[in-house]
């Protein structure tokens, strides 16, 4: 009895030393050794920024959150709460499992090409001493190209008239007919996605590999014949932290950013071709209408890419401190 | 070291180059060629004589529904939009990082995490409610509407804690024997010492803004708000029902919308890698 | 320039119970150099802090010239310090690092520029005074810490292991340069370090500092001499004092079985003390088993046993040294210490020796 007395009010201080140190000034781990001692100044410097995160972050969210929970009128005469029916209807709405399986194959097969061509085009970039820095060029300034001007162009390489790709897939013997056949269309925007990230992760992959130090790569060298043997035993593992930072910007890349390719790709015509969640969140909301759905769906996404980036932080914290 | 140049390698990586260039060079080269041309031939490898024609009606031709956007209007709002954001990013997020680890004072944890909560969350997912904040708050089709929203998120404070927290605490000791007080810190040791940094984000920013699609898409209906990547979509919505499409001013601009933020990147490779790899973590 | 006062100052950290330095009590005189010394985390930086304003102080007082600075900021204490990492604007050249702080303070342009001039001077600063921090060289760097300081015409100076980032020869030429230049312009100063041997060369008086405490004050021979415990007899003086257990036993020394002499203490343990410096090897006295002999050229150093206890020798002969070795210890400087509390037993002074030389 007294045992459990002691670990509970020791817990319940440990909560309480937590709780004061969300207010108080004294922190346990101060940024600074020294620090100005001012009660108004730094309220000064972050107003513009807290106003800011306030007003365009708190304010649109919460009202996500309030809004999946209620039907509203389409003229905009008020709503109704309705509980947790709209998400229900996403969850059960055989339009929202689909999309969501395709996101969910976008993603994979998006971030698992992305990384895996811009881990090879790094290795070989690392490896050549000849040319090199114009191959870095060259790779990396397609890095700068906005996702709506790569599905424009991809586009027009898809095209039905005088895309080249159209020509090749003929000379298959496949009638390419993207925006129209569903798998053709996911053919494209899995394209055009791969080719805007691939700079991205070229990048990280070059720096990683430049991070290895001269004498790592020396001793493996003389402890290991062959290259591939290199690679797999003292490259990767060296690489594997700048691999799983990537992994998770691919991710979230695959699942917002490419927004933009649907949208020049799909063109507003959604109806046999494939979208993303997100891409749904806004035809919904946008184009059905339907705003307690939509901000249903909203929320849903809100919790996956929460936890991704609380994935990525807590990862990311312990390489500060240990790596 | 020593190694043998293998040929191989260099295959690879000219195919990787090919793969990724290849259709940047069409589309420049494209663009340079009448529609017809390109509707009958498809794709150039080769510049043609149309371009001079070509450029000066995508940036001097009124056009659009309501007869009066040009593509220099265009190119305007995105630099605009760009720089705006830019600017805006590095200013904010310089402030609120300075209050965060230069100073003790009540709340700093609650204020932390309110902030740094927004790293969580990307605009689009909050895509909704926030138009509906914007046209509550009659933002729509103005500058402020454009780039502010976007302000919202932390990254920018994020970088500049990490790296106000790698200054080594011995200068603001200094700075303070020397009679330096808050402002005096931040304007004479901190801005001056933050110069790289704030070039680095500043061309990463840059790109983000200009390359902004979904948000200028919601918040300008009015066309001469209209950015670069807004004036894509709608090129496109005019191809729907057109016998043969412009292709070659959809091409050009293409070109036009990935110039800027492609020089920039090429121009500070060093600096832009360094910001990138460095910051992002 | 001014007088320095410490009276019972500590300082416990929000959320520790154990006070990190306590009950500091050091009267400093107008011009007078003192070197703050002792093992890292033993408080003497804390202390030094506290002075400048950077620390809060949550015990006693401090005053500068008179004038009580518990409370006031570091910019209003009128001293000058110089960091271990010099801790120099690097975007600023020489010239406007030096400048800084007398710009904040309003001094006028004139005033300004007859001090950097002065302090060039001095420093042979001259010619690099448009340059970056970034373009000199580590003892350069350090130079224009020091000439920041010196501009200032501060009532104290204040060091914080200043010479540590620089390499072992430029360490000793600086350490000079910065002794001389004290003694010219007459600064009060207070000086941390870690190395007992630019605390012993650098110091008008030395603070021996052990777990936020100080284990005594003295002037550097004086503590040589007669260090107040086994601490700061270990810590004074290198090669390291022995430090050997040994008995009172009928009013007499004795270490393994051998008499050192006569002593007026109590029956019982205690802690005998040997500088290397102070034995030699002879043909009668205490039989050192050698293990190993450190050249260093100008001498070297015997290291053996005596019985089960390791003791140190200087030697300056060259004769071949193997097998066992006799010992010639000079009886009056033995050190007795309480082998309980460390503290010296002062009866040691006076021992009366017999057949130990």
């Amino acid at each position: 009895m007294a045992e459990t007395y002691h670990t509970g009010s020791a817990r319940q201080g440990a909560i309480l030393s937590r709780l004061r140190a969300w207010y108080s000034a004294e922190t346990a781990d101060p940024a600074k050794r020294v620090q100005f001692d001012r009660p108004l100044t730094p309220w000064l410097f972050l107003l513009p920024q807290l106003a800011i995160v306030a007003i365009f972050f708190y304010w649109p969210s919460v009202q996500a959150v309030t809004s999946s929970f209620y039907i509203e009128d389409p003229f905009g005469f008020g709503a109704t709460f309705v509980g947790g029916e709209n998400y229900a209807d996403a969850l059960a709405s055989s339009q929202y499992l689909s999309t969501a399986t395709f996101t969910a194959f976008f993603c994979a097969i998006v971030t698992a090409l992305s990384l895996g061509i811009g881990l090879l085009l790094a290795v070989k970039a690392d490896k050549v001493i000849r040319g090199a820095p114009a191959y870095k060029t060259l790779l990396i300034s397609v890095y700068a190209i906005a996702p709506p001007v790569a599905g424009l162009i991809g586009m027009m390489f898809f095209d039905m008239h005088m895309g080249p790709l159209k020509d090749l897939a003929a000379f298959f013997g496949h009638d390419l007919r993207v925006g129209i056949d569903y798998w053709d269309t996911a053919v494209a925007v899995v394209t055009i996605s791969v080719w805007k990230q691939i700079p991205y992760n070229f990048i990280f992959f070059l720096s990683g590999l430049h991070s290895v130090p001269t004498s790592v790569r020396e001793a493996a060298l003389i402890d290991a014949q062959s290259g591939w043997r290199r690679f797999r035993d003292v490259t990767l593992p060296l690489l594997a932290p700048t691999a799983f930072f990537l992994l998770v910007i691919n991710i979230t890349y695959s699942l917002f950013d490419t927004f933009p390719i649907f949208d020049v790709v799909v063109k507003d015509k959604p109806a046999n071709n494939p979208i993303t969640l997100v891409y749904k969140v806004y035809l919904d909301g946008f184009k059905g209408n339907d705003i307690g759905g939509s901000s249903a769906q909203s929320v849903i996404l809100m919790i996956v890419v929460a936890a991704l980036t609380i994935m990525q932080f807590r990862f990311l914290e312990r390489r500060v401190h240990y790596g | 070291m020593m190694q043998k140049i293998k040929p191989f390698d260099h295959l690879i990586l000219i195919a990787g180059v090919l793969f990724l260039i290849a259709p940047v060079v069409m589309a420049l080269m494209s663009s340079t060629h009448t529609p017809t041309d390109i509707h009958s031939n498809g794709l150039y490898l080769t510049p043609g004589s149309y371009g001079g024609e070509t450029y000066r009606k995508v940036l001097t031709h009124k056009g659009g529904f309501t007869g009066d956007v040009t593509g220099l209007t265009m190119l305007m709002n995105s630099m605009i939009m760009g720089i705006g954001f830019a600017v805006g990013k590095i200013v904010l997020s310089m402030m609120a990082a300075y209050a965060l680890v230069y100073f003790r004072f009540r709340f700093a944890t609650i204020l932390f995490w309110m902030i740094f909560t927004t790293l969580l969350l990307p605009l689009e997912v909050r895509i909704m409610p926030s138009y509906q904040v914007m046209s509550t708050l009659g933002l729509l089709n103005t500058y402020t509407g454009l780039i502010v929203p976007l302000l919202a998120s932390a990254t920018g404070t994020f970088f500049f804690r990490q790296f106000f927290r790698s200054v080594p605490d011995e200068l603001l000791e200094a700075a303070r024997i020397d009679g330096a007080g808050p402002f005096k810190f931040f304007i004479d040791i901190l801005v001056p010492l933050s110069r790289t940094m704030m070039a680095a984000i500043f061309i990463i920013m840059f790109i983000y803004g200009w390359n902004q699609y979904l948000w200028p898409l919601l918040m300008t209906t009015d066309e001469t708000f209209y950015t670069l990547m807004r004036g894509i979509k709608s090129i496109l919505q005019v191809w729907i029902g057109s016998q043969i499409p412009d292709y070659n001013e959809a091409f050009a601009l293409a070109v036009l919308a990935m110039i800027p933020p492609v020089a920039v990147v090429v121009i500070f490779q060093r600096m832009f890698i360094k910001g990138l790899t460095e910051s992002d973590k | 320039m001014a007088h320095l006062s410490l009276r019972g100052v500590g300082k416990t950290y929000a959320g520790s119970t154990q006070p990190a330095v306590s009950g500091i009590d050091i009267e400093i005189e107008d011009g007078e150099f003192i070197v703050l010394v002792g093992p890292s985390g033993c408080g003497k930086s804390t202390l030094l802090r506290m002075v400048a304003g950077l620390e809060t102080i949550t015990d006693g007082e401090v005053r500068i010239g008179g004038r009580l600075v518990n409370k006031l900021d570091p910019a209003e204490r009128d001293i000058a310090m110089v960091f271990q990492n010099y801790a120099l604007y690097p975007h600023m050249t020489v010239h406007d690092n030096m400048v800084y702080g007398l710009k904040n303070r309003g001094e006028s342009k004139q005033v300004i520029e007859e001090r950097v001039a002065e302090a060039a001077r001095m420093l042979e600063l001259g010619p690099y005074l448009d340059r970056k921090p970034r373009a000199l060289s580590g003892g350069q760097r350090q130079r224009v810490a020091m000439g920041r300081a010196i501009v200032r015409q501060p009532a104290a100076f204040l060091f914080d292991e200043p010479l540590s980032n620089l390499d072992a020869k430029l360490r000793v030429s600086m350490r000079m340069e910065i002794r001389k230049l004290q003694k010219r312009l007459a600064t009060t100063s207070l000086y941390v370090t870690h190395d007992q041997l630019e605390a012993m060369t650098l110091a008008d008086r030395l603070v021996v500092l052990n777990g936020g405490r100080v284990e005594q004050i003295g002037a550097p021979l004086e503590i040589y001499r007669s260090p107040a415990s086994t601490f700061v007899a270990s810590f004074i003086g290198a090669p390291a004092m022995s430090l050997l257990d040994a008995r009172i036993e009928g009013g007499e020394i004795v270490l393994e079985g051998h008499r050192l002499g006569r002593v007026d203490h109590a029956e019982g343990p205690v802690t005998l003390g040997l500088r290397a410096e102070d034995l030699r090897i002879s043909d009668q006295g205490l039989p050192l088993v050698v293990e190993h002999v450190e050249e260093l050229g100008a001498q070297r150093i015997v290291h053996g046993m005596v019985g089960g206890q390791p003791l140190a020798v200087i030697d300056t002969s060259e004769r071949q040294l193997a097998g066992e070795v006799l010992i010639a210890v000079d009886p009056a400087r033995l050190h007795l210490f309480d082998t309980m509390s460390g503290r010296r037993i002062e009866a040691s002074r006076a021992p009366v020796l017999e057949g130990a030389v």
